[in-house]
Order: C-alpha cells, then sequence, then structure tokens
C-alpha cells in the first residue's frame, strides 16, 4: 500500500477565550491517500471547517493547534515557521473556499490573480504564466478562457467564479486541495457541475482532495471514503459504500436515515432528536450520549475513541466491544 | 464614462445655481447695498438714482439672473471695504490659502496612511497603542489650541519657526509664492501642521478600520491560502480595496481643509481667503461674504467630482457600462 500523502495525527484545536479553553477540533486522525477524495462531513460547528484551516495553516488567533501533528508526505508541517508555510500554501495544499463570490479580490482582472499566485510557486516568466493561467481556466470549463482572464470577478456568474477559484487553488499543482463546501453557496443546478469538475480536473493531477460538506448527497457521489465528525471529533470512518449502507455509530445512522430516500412513501423527514451540544458545553463522556437511542452507563463517563473495528472501518461508539 | 461625468456634471451645476441663490439673498438682503456704500451725508435723491442704476428696483427674478451672469464671468461686485474689485481680492488670497491647503493635504494623507496601515497590520504592537492614543488627541482637540500650543513650543520657546505669516513670497506670473524662499517654507510648517492634524488623524483612523475589515474579508485569506507573500497580500491586495471608501473622505477632507483653513489662517495671521473672509464678516462686507461663498461651494463640487471619477477609476464594479459577459 502506498504511503498517505497527508496524515493527520491526534490534531487537537483549541480557542482560549475569557470563560475558558474551548476545543474545537479534539484528537483527530486521518489518512487521505494521493489522488484520494475523503469526505469530512458534520454540522455547522463540528470542526470540519476547523479541521481543513489547522491543516493549511489558517486558524484565526487566538486559536491554535494544542496539540497533535500533520504529515504532508515526509514532512511535517504543523510546527513550520509562517514563512514555510507560506510555501507549502498553494504550491502543495490548496484550498477551495465556500463562497465564490467573496473569495476573489473584485478589483483586480482574474488573469492578475492567476498570474500572480503561479509566479508565486513557480519560476514562469509572465507569458508562460499567462499561457497556464488561460490552460488552467479552460481546463476548468470557462470557455473562450482567452478572452475572459482578462475578465473582472463581478463579470462572472457564482458557478462561473467557482470555478476561477478551483483553478486558482490548483495552479501549482498542489497534492492536495482541501475544498471547504465548494458548493454551498452555489445553486443546486450547478453544484454538480462544480464538484465534476473539481473530481476531474484533480483526478487528471493526481491531486487528494478533502471534502468538506455537509452534503450526504455530495459524498455518497463524489467521496471514496468518509469521515463523520461531531462536537469536534471524529465519529466515525470508513468507505462511503459501507458508512451509507451500514453505519456503525448511532449518531452517523442517523445522519443517514436522515436522508430521504426515492420511493419511500414519507409523511415526515427522519431527524435526530436535539441539537449539537455547544463548545462550552460538550457533555462528558461521549459528546453524543444525550441524543443518542442506544445510550448506556458507560457512555455518559468514559469518552470511547475513534477505534478500529472492522479493517478499513474506525467508530468511536462503545457498543463495539475494540472500543478503548 | 461620458455619460456618467456628464450627468455628475448636470448635478453639480444644480448644486452651484442652488448655492448661488443662497449667496445672492446673502447679498441683496443683508443689509441695504447703498447703504453700506454711500455715507451718511449722501442726499437721499442721489441715493435713489444711485439704487435705480444699479438696479436693485429690478424684479428679483431679474436681478438674481443678473447675479449669476455675473458671477459666471468672475464677477461679484466692489469690496465695501477696500474699494477693489471682490474676484481680483480673492484670487491675490487664493495662492496662499491653497499652498497651505495643500501642504497640510499631503501632510494628512501620506501620514495617515502610513500610519493607518502600520496600526492595522500591527496591532499589538507598542506603537500602535501609542499612536491610537495620541490621535484621539487629534481629534479632539480643537484647532485653534493646537495652532497655539505649536506656537508656543516652536516658535516661543525654540524659536525653531516664525510663529505669524508667511515669510518672503516670489511672484510668478499671477501666482505669489511662498515655496520658494526658505523663509516662506519655514513659515508654513507649523500652519500646515496646525490644519493637518485634525485630517491626519482622521484618516489615519479611517484607514486602520477600513483595513483591518478588509483583512477580515474572505478574499484575503484565499489570498492567504494560495500563499502568497505578506508584502502582495497587504500591499497589493489589502490595500487597494482599503482606498476605495478612503478616496471619498480623504477628498471630501481636502475641500474642508480649504473652506475651514479660516482658524489656521486668523491663528498664524496667514494671507489667506480666510482671514480674508473673517476681516469681511466684521465689517460686513457682503459681497466679499457672497463671493466666498461661492467659491467654497465651486470648491466642494470640483472635488466631489473628481472623487467620483477617481472611485470609477479604481473600482470596476461601477464601470457596468465597459466590459464582457454579465
Amino acid at each position: 500500500m502506498s504511503k498517505p500523502v497527508l496524515s493527520v495525527r491526534g490534531l487537537t484545536v483549541e480557542f482560549p477565550t475569557r470563560r475558558g479553553l474551548l476545543t474545537a477540533v479534539e484528537d483527530i486522525t486521518f489518512d487521505i491517500m494521493p489522488g484520494e477524495v475523503l469526505g469530512v462531513v458534520g454540522e455547522s460547528g463540528a470542526g470540519k471547517s476547523m479541521t481543513g484551516a489547522a491543516i493549511i495553516g489558517l486558524i484565526d488567533p487566538p486559536g491554535r493547534i494544542a496539540r497533535g501533528e500533520i504529515w504532508l508526505g515526509e514532512k511535517r508541517i504543523d510546527n513550520l515557521a509562517p514563512d514555510e508555510m507560506r510555501k507549502i500554501r498553494g504550491r502543495r495544499i490548496g484550498m477551495i473556499f465556500q463562497d465564490p463570490l467573496t473569495s476573489l479580490n473584485p478589483l483586480y482582472r482574474i488573469s492578475r490573480q492567476l498570474i500572480e499566485t503561479i509566479r508565486t510557486h513557480l519560476p514562469l516568466s509572465e507569458s508562460d504564466a499567462r499561457k497556464r493561467a488561460v490552460k488552467l481556466l479552460d481546463d476548468v470549463g470557462i470557455p473562450d478562457a482567452a478572452r475572459r482572464i482578462d475578465d473582472y470577478p463581478h463579470q462572472f456568474s457564482g458557478g462561473m467564479r467557482q470555478r476561477v477559484v478551483i483553478a486558482l487553488a490548483l495552479c501549482a499543482d498542489p497534492e492536495v486541495v482541501i475544498a471547504d463546501e465548494p458548493t454551498t453557496a452555489l445553486d443546486v443546478s450547478v453544484q454538480a457541475q462544480i464538484i465534476d469538475v473539481m473530481k476531474e480536473i484533480c483526478a487528471e493531477r493526481g491531486a487528494a482532495i478533502m471534502l468538506v460538506t455537509h452534503d450526504m448527497g455530495v459524498i455518497a457521489e463524489t467521496a471514496d471514503r468518509v469521515a463523520v465528525m461531531y462536537a469536534g471529533r471524529l465519529a466515525e470512518l470508513g468507505p462511503v459504500a459501507s458508512v451509507i449502507k451500514d453505519a456503525k455509530h448511532p449518531y452517523s445512522q442517523g445522519l443517514m436515515g436522515a436522508i430521504p430516500k426515492l420511493g419511500e412513501n414519507l409523511d415526515r423527514l427522519v431527524h435526530i432528536p436535539g441539537s449539537m451540544p455547544r463548545l462550552n458545553a460538550i457533555p462528558q463522556g461521549c459528546a453524543f450520549n444525550p441524543r443518542c437511542p442506544k445510550v448506556f452507563d458507560k457512555c455518559r463517563i468514559h469518552r470511547p475513541a475513534a477505534s478500529e473495528i472492522e479493517p478499513g472501518r474506525r467508530a468511536a461508539c462503545w457498543l463495539y466491544p475494540e472500543v478503548t | 464614462m461620458l455619460a456618467f461625468i456628464i450627468r455628475r456634471l448636470a448635478q453639480s451645476v444644480l448644486v452651484m445655481l442652488f448655492v448661488a441663490l443662497i449667496a445672492f439673498v446673502v447679498f441683496r438682503y443683508v443689509g441695504d447695498p447703498i447703504a453700506s456704500m454711500v455715507g451718511v451725508e449722501t442726499r437721499l435723491e442721489d441715493q435713489a438714482i444711485m439704487r435705480d442704476r444699479l438696479g436693485l428696483n429690478d424684479p428679483v427674478i431679474w436681478q438674481f439672473l443678473r447675479f449669476i451672469g455675473n458671477a459666471m464671468q468672475g464677477e461679484f461686485g466692489i469690496s465695501y471695504r477696500l474699494q477693489q474689485p471682490v474676484t481680483e481680492l480673492i484670487l491675490s488670497r487664493l495662492p496662499a490659502t491653497l499652498e497651505l491647503a495643500f501642504a497640510s493635504a499631503t501632510i494628512a494623507m501620506v501620514f495617515g496612511l502610513t500610519l493607518g496601515v502600520f496600526t492595522a497590520l500591527k496591532p499589538k504592537s507598542f506603537l500602535t497603542g501609542f499612536v491610537m492614543a495620541v490621535s484621539l488627541i487629534g481629534v479632539s482637540l480643537p484647532t485653534f489650541l493646537i495652532g497655539i500650543g505649536l506656537i508656543y513650543i516652536f516658535a516661543v520657546e525654540l524659536g525653531w519657526f516664525p510663529s505669524f505669516g508667511r515669510g518672503e513670497t516670489v511672484q510668478i506670473g499671477a501666482w505669489r509664492t511662498g515655496l520658494l524662499t526658505e523663509s516662506g517654507l519655514r513659515s508654513l510648517v507649523l500652519p500646515a501642521i496646525t490644519l493637518s492634524l485634525f485630517q491626519l488623524t482622521l484618516i489615519m483612523r479611517l484607514v486602520r478600520a477600513e483595513m483591518l475589515e478588509v483583512l477580515r474579508t474572505e478574499y484575503i485569506r484565499f489570498a492567504r491560502a494560495r500563499g502568497l507573500s505578506q508584502r502582495a497580500i497587504h500591499f497589493g491586495h489589502a490595500l487597494k480595496n482599503t482606498l476605495v471608501p478612503v478616496i471619498t473622505i480623504t477628498g471630501l477632507q481636502l475641500g474642508s481643509v480649504i473652506a475651514f483653513a479660516i482658524v489656521t489662517e486668523t491663528v498664524f495671521q496667514w494671507p489667506g481667503v480666510g482671514s480674508l473672509f473673517i476681516v469681511s464678516v466684521q465689517v460686513v462686507d457682503v459681497p466679499v461674504m457672497a463671493a466666498y461663498l461661492m467659491f467654497i461651494a465651486l470648491v466642494f463640487v470640483l472635488i466631489n467630482l473628481i472623487v467620483d471619477i477617481l472611485y470609477y477609476v479604481v473600482d470596476p464594479r461601477l464601470r457596468v457600462d465597459a466590459g464582457s459577459g454579465k
């Protein structure tokens, strides 16, 4: 088996606040293989985006990585000096943001933003960088790229802008792309196109994707494996098909059960009772225990770690004897 | 672009007409022009003849139109006090005011921008705390107090700069400048600083607030995520976006620097339009007051126009008609 391109080990992100320490992400461990698409799913505030921000080294202060390690290939990157981390951002890890309407600087032509990024990372001349930029725009499916490259962001539609954002994230051929809710802000009609473009262009370049979303549908169609997060912790991790068909953690079971299926005649949509605890009010033991239909005494006292319960599958739930 | 400028010009003309109306009312109805012009011993018949000859018995509309017609030719009548054409009087004082205004606007912009950017980029530095505290003094102290304070320290105690006047000046064509002699430049220092301090702190605080705002935006985060250098992010991406709103305020402030140089000119006995205006108010020299009103309005309208056009140049989103696609 090949080596993971990105490896996150016991990552914990903390925010010191006036009322004490908030743990936004706690003890997250996962690998991403070269060319793989890892979906990260969970409710808002589950720590998905924070995990992405931690990997690329852009946690807003006063947040910080308190424990854990992040390895990019053979290089540990969570403790790099700001200037060295800067050289990795964009070059080896690309990032796609949620809202294409606000991710582009409105005052500059996209040609300038592309060429600037390309020349920051690659030793190309202005005209070579421009050729590369046009090629990229063409690859992400912008018609008439050679002409449109000199337009301003506001002259593109939302879907087209997100294509530009993808081109920007990929312009120095990164090994991993972190896509943080890349389609959430878009019209439903163009979401599928954007996911396809992203997946295709990453596959061509052999880039792995960490796809952060709360949309199980997108994960089901796109990802190879899925990580389910709850209250800053990893609840379950496994191949997409088996997690959807046979979820192990009661939270993921609830999540999968909440997806309406075609042909089923439902009077009401299924939901998980209650809501995710706030970061300053995470209960003792398993964070999910107040909402869990299968809760028992141990869950209220001891915290389960995400452990391997089957080959290739991990879950953090005391229902399984392998969990520690 | 052309349609935009024409529309703006039309608006400017409207504003100027309205100000002209006010100036005309002041000119015509504040006191009796005849009484101001003639001595007590002039006979009433002579006054009536004069009134008639000056057209003061004509219909008001007619008088107003004539006032505008004259104003467009730069004709505002004769100063009661100095018996000189008002336009000539203002033009002779204008270079002093403009030099003072531009010197202090330059100081305000250069230091305001630099300090604003610095305090935004280094919010935790000791220097930032210091500058912010001092800037509070800058906004809250009245100009005349700052002027007097500066005179006391740098003119009276230290004797580095003269405390009043414009120093030696040189006539270049119609322009009498103090920028070419040493004493002229030295005389400019204290008034320019005094006049600039308020604008400086204002611009600085504005730039800082805008810059902090911009640094939190998604496109700056995205620029960081692409690994651009700090320099490119701060000065390439953030600064330009900061400047869009700053241009407006700075432009309007330039207008007020010219208009409200009055206080500074009075404190430093600066022979500019402002001190001319103050003296004219004291002796109710109505033609000068009316002309000054028109002049200041013109300055503001022109600056507004320039600011609008600059906006248009800086922000591509306003250029909707140009460019392709949607």
